[in-house]
């Protein structure tokens, strides 16, 4: 496939999107940005930073408490933010707990469904593939309540073994909490099956949707979904904002992660009365701007349209793996059927620190390490992976500097 | 050769490169060039684990003078490695603890020395320093 004939497929004027991302036109070692860590953040658009601005330079103010207008201005503000970030996963708004990001959603729910939920000897699943931050809340949570962490494993191509986790799920099993797409590998896992065999024997879900709900439109009520984790920096936010979905009867039945302010009804020495949710899990002064500006993502991902992004992607995704697969000497790690526009791969037996690095000199921004996979890591025997991550804003032009940079890489690293 | 003059060569060899990749090739080169370490030397307590790449460092103290024998399993890191111990390699460990290691710097290489990067390079650096310190101290006593 050439670029031109890739290019017709797309369904996007890249060239106008970009326009709407200043950092994209910069310079890196002289030469232009080929921005490619797109999974461990996103750039953001202008209607991000200027709500944002807009935030602190007209109406900035502490929520929830004040009767003067700028703060009603502001509580309305973050509010209808949190209506935006739930609209856009078809929850309602008081199904939506707005966090520092991912990693602290799942630490909430692991603290508070394991201290209401989790007894000795009950079991929690999570998968091979995991982020360390779906993996060691739950080591955490275990330790503390005695419980025990299952893990499904996958195959080579960076699949979970389905068969393996059906026969883990038992009377034991209290959660399953796994990844919706692999950071890593980019492998999307068959959600809906994980869902449906944990409900027919009514175990809760919940899905780290981190590296998901930038590319996937996702229907919480549809997937019938019982929590859901996910950033705002790697959907077009800011970082420092996040949110925890829950259905309203789960979350009902949780205990407070942190006391403060705005999170009770009444406080006296002798009994404090909690807030409903979502407030009952936002204690102190919440990330306002960080709200807004990640709902202004949000709504400029729907005013582009999420199938189009998803076609560009797909898009994307193809061209990027034909071109990868045609270097002599790379292997990809992850080799999903269903996968998202993540790729990592090594070069023979060349670190991959040398691999961004020489990049980098080229003005390509990809990942080298473990990505927070450490376990995935181990199973495949690498040290580490180089990874490409690609947004809808990338074009087809971008894959063939990479390609062309990892040839240049191999020369310099004899490969 | 002093500490100074070889780092001074190093600077000076990469003052005719105009391409980036000239010095990445300099680089690599010199890595291949490292005798290969002594597996006996290749161990866990020679290990100076960086964040992403290994390097190993052993130190040999003769006549005087100390001798450094190291690896990496990343070739950029160890073609600096082998530029790090060619320059300090043989020198007395009173020089070496004094030395300013100014050549990394210069050539544009700054960021391999940056916390953030934990290559290894740095924790090696501040190694090095201690063998020497150690050996300075151990010299003074006996004298």
């Amino acid at each position: 496939m050439k670029v031109v004939e890739t290019m017709v497929q797309i369904p996007l004027d890249l060239e106008k999107i970009r326009l709407d991302f200043p950092i994209l036109h910069t310079t890196v070692n002289g030469k232009p940005l080929v921005y490619f860590d797109n999974g461990a953040t996103t750039q953001k658009p202008l209607a991000v930073t200027r709500a944002i601005e807009t935030y602190y330079n007209t109406y900035n103010s502490n929520v929830h408490r004040g009767v003067h207008t700028l703060s009603q201005k502001a509580t309305i503000a973050y509010e209808e933010s949190r209506t935006t970030v739930a609209g856009f996963i078809n929850a309602k708004p008081e199904e939506l707990i707005f966090t520092k990001g991912t990693t602290d959603a799942i630490n909430l729910l692991a603290y508070t469904f394991g201290k209401q939920f989790i007894k000795e000897g009950d079991e929690i699943i999570i998968s091979a593939m995991e982020h360390h931050s779906n993996i060691v809340p739950w080591q955490l949570c275990c330790e503390d309540r005695k419980a025990v962490l299952k893990v499904v494993p996958i195959n080579d191509k960076g699949e979970l073994e389905m068969g393996e986790y059906e026969k883990m799920l038992s009377d034991k099993t209290k959660l399953v909490a796994i990844t919706y797409v692999s950071n890593t590998l980019g492998t999307v896992n068959p959600v809906k099956d994980i869902i449906a065999l944990a409900h027919a024997r009514n175990i809760p879900v919940m899905l780290d949707a981190a590296q998901a709900v930038q590319h996937i439109a996702i229907d919480v009520k549809e997937l019938d979904v019982d929590f859901m984790a996910f950033s705002g920096h790697k959907l077009y936010g800011p970082t420092g904002i996040g949110a925890l979905y829950g259905k309203e009867s789960w979350l009902e039945q949780l205990p407070p992660y942190q006391g403060g302010g705005d999170m009770i009804k009444t406080v006296s020495f002798d009994k404090t009365v909690y807030a409903d949710p979502p407030l009952r899990f936002e204690a102190g002064t919440p990330n306002i701007a960080g709200a807004i500006g990640m709902a202004a993502g949000v709504k400029y991902l729907i005013g582009i349209g999420l199938d189009k992004i998803a076609t560009t992607e797909r898009v994307l995704t193809e061209y990027a793996l034909e071109q990868l697969s045609s270097i002599d000497g790379l292997r990809l790690i992850g080799t999903a059927e269903h996968r998202g526009p993540t790729f990592s791969f090594i070069i023979g037996n060349s670190h991959p620190t040398d691999v961004g690095e020489l990049l980098d000199m080229q003005g390509i921004a990809v990942r080298t390490g473990h990505h927070c996979t450490q376990p995935l890591m181990d199973l495949f025997c690498i040290p580490g992976t180089a990874r490409a991550s690609l947004s809808f804003y990338n074009t087809p032009e971008e894959i063939d500097r990479l390609v062309d940079g990892i040839h240049k890489a191999m020369k310099l690293l004899k490969k | 050769m002093t500490i100074k003059e070889s780092q001074d060569r190093i600077i000076e060899d990469f003052a005719a490169f105009e391409e980036w990749t000239d010095k990445y090739e300099y680089i690599i080169q010199s890595g291949e060039d490292l005798p290969p370490m002594d597996p006996q030397y290749k161990t866990d307590d020679n290990l100076i684990r960086g964040c992403q790449s290994r390097v190993w460092l052993h130190a040999d103290f003769k006549d005087g003078l100390l001798h450094f024998t190291a690896d990496s399993d990343a070739q950029i890191t160890k073609g600096l490695v082998s530029l790090v111990t060619t320059v300090l390699s043989g020198q007395s460990p009173a020089d070496i603890a004094d030395a300013e290691l100014f050549f990394i710097d210069a050539i544009g290489l700054r960021s391999h020395l940056s916390p953030t990067r934990a290559n290894g390079l740095l924790a090696m650096l501040k190694q090095i320093k201690m063998y020497a310190l150690g050996y300075k101290v151990q010299q003074a006593q006996k004298n």
